[in-house]
């Protein structure tokens, strides 16, 4: 095949990452929360599948209730993370900035010294064909879109139909624009904020296991997580706050973000070392410039929740 | 005939930390009747009902409805027993339509069907007489629009008894007469209808009985056909006070801000200030009237130099002809430089000149009172900036919806507050406290401001005090005008005749006062003229003695009535 579809493939199983990340953040920002603990989170989620792997890797379950346990070992770990977080912000009402870089520096150690004690050998082999179903003997690019992609654009597309055409999204949207008006129309507040939190966080923490597990299947991989994190957040606003927007958003990225080793195919471009990191850049670059576009559009639609970033306390006044 | 009490409220009492601020309320509430809940500001009304509302719980007491005792511990439960609350900050979300909003929070079996809330909603505002589109957005929206969702979202959930924290505060007379009809409407349906309010008018307009809170007791409830607008004042506060404006009349009224032609765009291209032309005179107190964001604020700041006027003129005359000069609203500096072009001169005619005087020189002439203006000052504020403007002695003072938002820091304490207008003032780069604390002293004394000291922040001190230091902050600067917007929002009547009597007295002292006000009972008993404004226009100016409340409602909503006339 082309070398360009091959690109155009590998940036949107690439971009599923960000999908993961993203949308994650989305639906804990939605209620009002700036979860900055996400790149910590996918760390985490990436390191609690691994572990999980680690333990049945060479059991003799069948392979499919090995993947499926391994999903769960991410789910398990990345929504603890959330829950830790939605204790500390929404419960404690602790500074969301902090809490959430806290979150990320925790995190990322963490799961760094579990995924060091793990044996790549075991969680790596073995049901790295299982998630690549059904392009899993496909010897061109297509093999990297599997289960997991799969299951990355339905979340995406079923977190947007849930916000914005369900009487639970409303509220949840509710509870991120205006916590006070919420409350006073019987709606949970707290309660909403520790679920979008901890499902978020456990959708966040999909794509940190998905990176390391299917996309890369490296020892190294999880090394590079944080990075992703990070670029997530920023997807975030690039996608306007809308999961279902996420998709075109992280084939984009995952285009910018991967397009240097492929213009090193380009002969009138001089790719060198020194531009490659320029061209990391852009992912970057391009947030910049939605949030630019966005802010003199400035509809109210395309702005971030109302009260993100707030602490909702019913009694204050 | 046997009527029955929807909702009572027994021995109800709440403190917040060391404050208490209900001691043993009773209220009974009946099916079909308005109830007024008066009282001056934080006298507890607002926070009694919230506790009807669930928004508090109550230290001790009892909540009956239908004579069955209730637990209300969350907005949901009072909606659960049929009460609801429309807040005076209205609780809605703006980005979601009317109908989004009327039905958040409601558990009702089905799919979620908007099109069906929308035509539910559509019913219930017919039933009533309201106008309302039920798929526009809640931030496309008047005032009164939002209140009136507030109003459909607590009667779609089948609220018999309704409570409304000052609902008019907000509203034109003819959308409070509107409001009223759907009141009426609504108690000749069987429902108890709770109003909070220190409006007396308002009172003896629409409510059937009147429940007096002072200082978190209940002192008396009575019935409005028995009661008058003097009696309920002193229940309300307590003693006699008296409620005239004492008006003088203008002396010598001299031209001293003169606006020509003013055009004004906002920074999403759209115009503000449409051909704005009037002259504020020296001893007189011009009142603006309009709904709010009618251009007034947008006016005020131009002439104090806050926006960028696109066309027009802003004349400042100051008569300053052969009076001495003084160091107060200019520097060294600056009187040097006028010296210099020559307008000054001394007793006997003679120009003056500082030229090789030392500094200390000059301030000993200037202050002997020697050395006189050649000319009136006439100037264009256009090309001043909002410091110059100042020290021209255009003092605004502006108090908007958030009072802190604008003119006070809330974490400096009085003092530190004062200087924010004179921190430029003192020696080699050190400030002058000692002044400034002196004058904190004095506004504390001479104003009434209740505060544990000089030393407090202003955050922690009630609205009304609040309003007091920012208003005499920029009295004791001696202006030459003075603008006030909406001064008096939110204070109780003891404190707003104080700010009253205060414009007065600078009227009196012959300065040109402008005063945005919302009351036009109080617009037209304080101005001498009045300037109305509507929708950046000015659609007339009119002698405040001689004008009706309708008339001035009538130019405040022109173009509106001709939209709707055009609807219906």
């Amino acid at each position: 095949m082309n070398i360009w579809v091959d690109f155009l493939i590998t940036s949107l199983a690439f971009g599923a990452v960000f999908m993961y990340g993203s949308t994650g953040e989305i639906l804990t920002e939605k209620a009002g929360h700036l979860n900055l603990g996400i790149p910590g989170i996918m760390c985490m989620g990436g390191a609690g599948g691994c572990l999980v792997l680690n333990l049945v890797g060479k059991s003799s379950l069948p392979g499919f209730l090995i993947v499926i346990l391994g999903i769960l070992g991410a789910l398990i770990f990345s929504m603890l993370c959330g829950l830790l977080y939605s204790f500390l912000a929404v419960t404690l009402r602790a500074n969301q900035n902090v809490t959430g870089l806290a979150m990320t520096t925790f995190g990322v150690g963490l799961s760094k010294v579990i995924i060091n004690k793990l044996d790549s050998n075991i969680y790596l082999i073995g049901p790295k064909l299982l998630y690549r179903w059904p392009f899993a003997e496909r010897r061109d690019a297509l093999q990297y879109l599997g289960v997991l992609f799969f299951l990355a654009v339905i979340i995406a597309i079923l977190s947007s139909w849930v916000l914005f055409r369900t009487k639970v999204g409303l509220h949840l949207r509710a509870v991120g624009e205006n916590p006070a008006t919420a409350d006073a129309v019987g709606i949970n507040v707290s309660r909403y904020k520790y679920v979008a939190t901890c499902v978020g966080s456990g959708i966040a923490g999909l794509g940190g296991f998905y990176y390391i597990i299917d996309y890369m299947a490296s020892q190294e991989a999880y090394l590079s997580v944080e990075a992703l994190g990070w670029l997530s957040i920023a997807l975030v606003i690039f996608a306007l706050w809308r999961p279902h927007l996420t998709i075109v958003g992280s084939t984009v990225f995952g285009i910018l973000f991967s397009c240097a080793s492929y213009l090193a195919n380009v002969k009138w471009l001089n790719i060198t070392m020194a531009t490659t990191p320029l061209l990391k850049m852009l992912p970057y670059v391009v947030t910049i410039l939605v949030l630019i576009i966005s802010s003199i559009r400035n509809k109210k639609e395309n702005q971030p929740p109302t009260s993100l970033g707030l602490s909702y306390f019913r009694e204050e006044r | 005939m046997e009527r029955q009490i929807a909702l009572q409220m027994r021995g109800i009492t709440k403190r917040f930390g060391m404050v208490l601020a209900n001691d043993h309320v009773d209220l009974d509430v009946y099916r079909g009747e308005i109830l007024a809940v008066l009282g001056e500001n934080g006298c507890g009304k607002t926070t009694l009902m919230n506790m009807a509302a669930g928004i508090y719980y109550p230290d001790d007491g009892q909540i009956l409805i239908d004579g069955k005792e209730v637990v209300i511990r969350s907005p949901k439960d009072a909606f659960d027993h049929k009460i609801g609350m429309i807040h005076q900050h209205f609780k809605l979300v703006d980005l979601f339509t009317a109908a989004e909003n009327i039905v958040l929070g409601l558990k009702e079996e089905g799919r979620y069907n908007i099109k069906a809330v929308n035509d539910e909603v559509a019913k219930i505002a017919d039933r009533y007489g309201f106008h309302l589109d039920p798929a526009k957005k809640i931030y496309d929206m008047s005032v009164s629009e939002k209140q009136t969702v507030e109003i459909i979202k607590v009667l779609y959930r089948g609220a018999d008894v309704l409570i409304l924290d000052e609902p008019t505060a907000v509203l034109t007379p003819q959308e409070i007469t509107r409001l009223f009809a759907v009141l009426r409407r609504m108690k000749e349906d069987g429902k108890s209808i709770i109003i909070i309010t220190h409006k007396l008018n308002e009172v003896l307009e629409v409510s059937d009985r009147v429940a007096i809170l002072r200082k978190g007791e209940h002192v008396a409830t009575v019935n409005t056909v028995d009661t008058n607008e003097q009696q309920l004042t002193e229940m309300m506060v307590g003693r006699k006070i008296d409620l005239n404006i004492l008006r003088s009349t203008p002396v010598n009224a001299v031209p001293r801000l003169i606006v020509e032609g003013l055009n004004l765009y906002n920074s999403e291209g759209i115009q503000v200030l449409k051909d704005i032309s009037f002259t504020a005179n020296g001893g007189e107190i011009l009142g603006i009237a309009g709904i709010a964001g009618s251009g007034q604020r947008e006016l005020l700041e131009s002439i104090s130099g806050l926006q960028p006027v696109a066309n027009g003129k802003i004349t400042f005359n100051n008569p300053k002809k052969d009076r001495p000069v003084s160091f107060y609203h200019k520097n060294m500096k600056q009187v040097r430089e006028l010296a210099e072009k020559g307008a000054f001169h001394d007793r006997n005619m003679n120009n003056v000149s500082f030229h090789g005087m030392r500094n200390k020189a000059v301030r000993k002439w200037v202050e002997s009172g020697d050395v006189l203006f050649r000319e009136d000052e006439v100037m264009n504020l256009r090309d001043k900036d909002p410091l110059e403007i100042r020290q021209l002695g255009i003092h605004l003072s502006f108090v908007p919806e958030d009072r802190l938002g604008m003119g006070l820091v809330g974490s400096m304490d009085i003092t530190d507050n004062m200087m924010l207008r004179s921190y430029r003032k003192g020696r080699a780069g050190f400030v002058d406290r000692k002044k400034p604390r002196a004058q904190a002293e004095q506004i504390i004394r001479e104003l009434g401001v209740s505060t544990p000291g000089v030393s407090t922040p202003v955050r922690r001190l009630s609205g009304g005090n609040v309003q007091k230091v920012l208003v005499g902050r920029e009295i004791a600067y001696a202006p030459k005008v003075l603008m006030a917007a909406y001064p008096v929002r939110g204070l109780d009547i003891n404190s707003s005749y104080t700010i009253y009597n205060l414009l007065n007295q600078q009227k009196n002292n012959g300065v040109a006062v402008i005063y945005v006000g919302e009351d036009l009972d109080v617009l037209l008993e304080l101005c001498d003229r009045i300037m109305v404004m509507n929708s950046g226009r000015i659609t007339g100016i009119l002698d405040a003695r001689t004008a009706t409340k309708e008339e001035i409602g009538l130019m405040m909503t022109q173009t509106e009535r001709r939209e709707e006339a055009a609807h219906e």
